[in-house]
């Protein structure tokens, strides 16, 4: 049972330096993570680069801890890519638009690799 | 070694139009001036799709753009519940071929407002945009908020040429005289910048648009003493600046649209604006992300009416975002084959739609190999719009500039691959109908 978070995702600016570079080792160091404030960290155990396990009603995922001042507690941030949306809901709610931001999730220590982006697609092939 | 003056910007809404770069041996090799670090890691180029391709027994093959453009039209005359999605990383010129082809099939037509300010699109067709140019907020405005807005990441030269950093005709004294209030979930880079930062809680935007519009309007005595994080003494203060602005704008992002309340919350952070005009000049204005969606919107309007979410399956427009809208179709698994062009759904996309995408033949026209590649069945590199082709675009402001060549390339334009196909799907037809 993993601690409870509410889920957000967004930019960051090296996320969008390889907008056109997303298979690169650059782009997968800085948007396989989770953002969130160091207490949070601290109550689930891990240090920045540990790997964590989120999970949410559409999926799961593993990423990589990152401390971020400014993060509210309770908070975790993904930023916008192929992980944080292995987690999101597609559910539009009759609008279009699916819910990339203030998902209920789960996240707890893992011991699991963080997967690249062509093995990460690979999951939608199988 | 030649230098090139006033070259445009095809990252981000901003369209920066100032930038100088080198070019040398047909290649730029540096960015002089102008440029944030994302716009210029967009002009010094990354690793390009080097051939066009289709997929065989689950490997991309390398073809000729012939065989690739051919293969595209058979599968897209072969459709019945095609989708034809992107459009805002490209010109005006090839978004009017795209919709065009989108008619000419019977296609759903959707960009990637969709999933960005689609709400906001949705809000504007409700209640209206009290709104301007970029020009004017550099030249008038000693208010900004940026309200789940991050342009220190997202749009990073936007308040160095427009808002808060820039100096303008009446706005000399640069940020001295100008105040910059951030509303976010997250003490971000650019809440770092603020006069008042409103942190608000996840989601809380509604209730927080609500408590200023009743202060606006005199209804202070109804505010609690917290409201979605923020405390009233807090909103008291935003709302003093507010009314004490000469010039006032909310520029607002994904905070706002990609949040449970969706376009509700437009519609009240459009309704806010308007209560404040009862003391002084007020705008509001979305943070566009990509270079050209405003352009694909435009575009999209002048030809069907409506700028997104656009079926043409009944032989005229219908439009009715949460039905046609791609992420809409796609989890209903409804449409059978689908166009990505100048957009990456395989990294933008939620999951679950693309377990869809992964079992449809996929159409994929990029510069870039990308997440979307790795399930493309047919794969055409494109030429570089803004680099590599010129075209006409519409910035976040709706203003249009057109965006010039910079260097020569083999690979062929966006227009020109869609008009190619457009032709093989009409010379298809036509057979069918001997």
């Amino acid at each position: 049972m993993g601690t409870k978070v509410n889920l957000i995702s967004g930019r960051t600016i090296v996320q969008g330096q390889n907008l056109d570079n997303k298979l690169s080792e650059e782009y997968f160091s800085e948007v396989a993570t989770c953002e969130m404030n160091k207490a949070d960290m601290e109550k689930l155990g891990v240090t920045g680069g540990d790997s964590v396990k989120v999970k949410t009603s559409y999926g799961e995922v593993v990423v990589r801890a990152k401390g971020k001042e400014g993060t509210p507690e309770g908070v975790i941030f993904i930023p916008m890519g192929p992980w944080a949306n292995a987690v999101v809901s597609g559910d539009t709610h009759g609008a279009g638009m699916p819910q990339y931001k203030g998902i209920d999730a789960e996240i707890e220590p893992t011991e699991e690799e963080v997967l690249h982006v062509k093995d990460l697609m690979k999951r939608y092939m199988e | 070694m030649v230098e090139i003056t006033d070259v445009v910007c095809s990252l981000c809404g901003c369209v920066c139009d100032d930038i100088v770069v080198e070019v040398e041996d047909n290649n730029v090799t540096k960015v002089k001036k102008g440029a944030c670090s994302v716009g210029k890691s967009k002009l010094m180029g990354h690793g390009r799709i080097e051939s066009p391709a289709i997929r065989e027994n689950g490997s991309l093959k390398d073809c000729s753009y012939d065989d690739a453009i051919k293969k595209a039209a058979e599968i897209l005359a072969a459709a019945r519940r095609p989708l034809l999605y992107g459009w805002s990383s490209t010109v005006c010129e090839a978004d009017k071929v795209g919709v065009e082809l989108a008619e000419e099939i019977g296609a759903v037509i959707d960009n990637t407002a969709s999933v960005c300010h689609g709400p906001s699109v949705l809000a504007i067709q409700d209640v209206g945009l009290p709104s301007c140019t970029l020009g004017e907020v550099k030249n008038r405005a000693d208010l900004i908020i940026y309200w789940g807005a991050n342009p220190a990441a997202a749009h990073a030269n936007h308040m160095k040429r427009y808002s808060y950093i820039t100096k303008g005709y009446w706005t000399a004294e640069g940020k001295k005289n100008k105040k910059l209030i951030v509303v976010d979930v997250r003490r971000t880079a650019t809440a770092k910048m603020a006069d008042v930062f409103l942190q608000i809680e996840q989601g809380k935007d509604y209730l927080v648009f609500s408590a200023l519009r009743a202060m606006l309007y005199g209804y202070e005595d109804v505010v609690p003493e917290v409201v979605g994080g923020v405390s009233k003494k807090d909103l008291l203060e935003t709302v003093r600046m507010m009314k004490e602005a000469k010039f006032g704008i909310i520029f607002f992002g994904m905070g706002v649209t990609h949040t449970g309340a969706r376009h509700n919350n437009i519609v009240n952070a459009i309704q806010t604006t308007r209560a404040a005009h009862t003391h002084t000049k007020f705008n509001i204005m979305p943070m566009r992300g990509h270079y050209n969606v405003a352009g694909i919107n435009q575009v999209c309007t002048w030809e069907t009416g409506y700028p997104f979410a656009v079926d043409l399956s009944r032989g005229y427009a219908w439009y009715n975002p949460g039905e046609h809208s791609a992420t809409d179709l796609l989890i209903r698994r409804e449409c059978d084959v689908a166009l990505f062009i100048a957009s990456d759904p395989g990294a933008h996309f939620p999951g679950e739609s693309i377990r869809h995408l992964a079992k449809i033949p996929v159409i994929q026209i990029d510069p870039f190999p990308n997440p979307t590649t790795e399930f493309a069945d047919v794969v055409i590199p494109a030429a570089i719009s803004g680099i590599e082709a010129e075209g006409n675009v519409y910035r976040m402001d709706n203003i249009p500039i057109r965006l010039r060549k910079l260097v020569d390339t083999e690979y062929m334009a966006d227009e020109e691959i869609l008009e190619r196909i457009l032709g093989e799907v009409r010379a298809i037809k036509e057979k069918e109908g001997e």
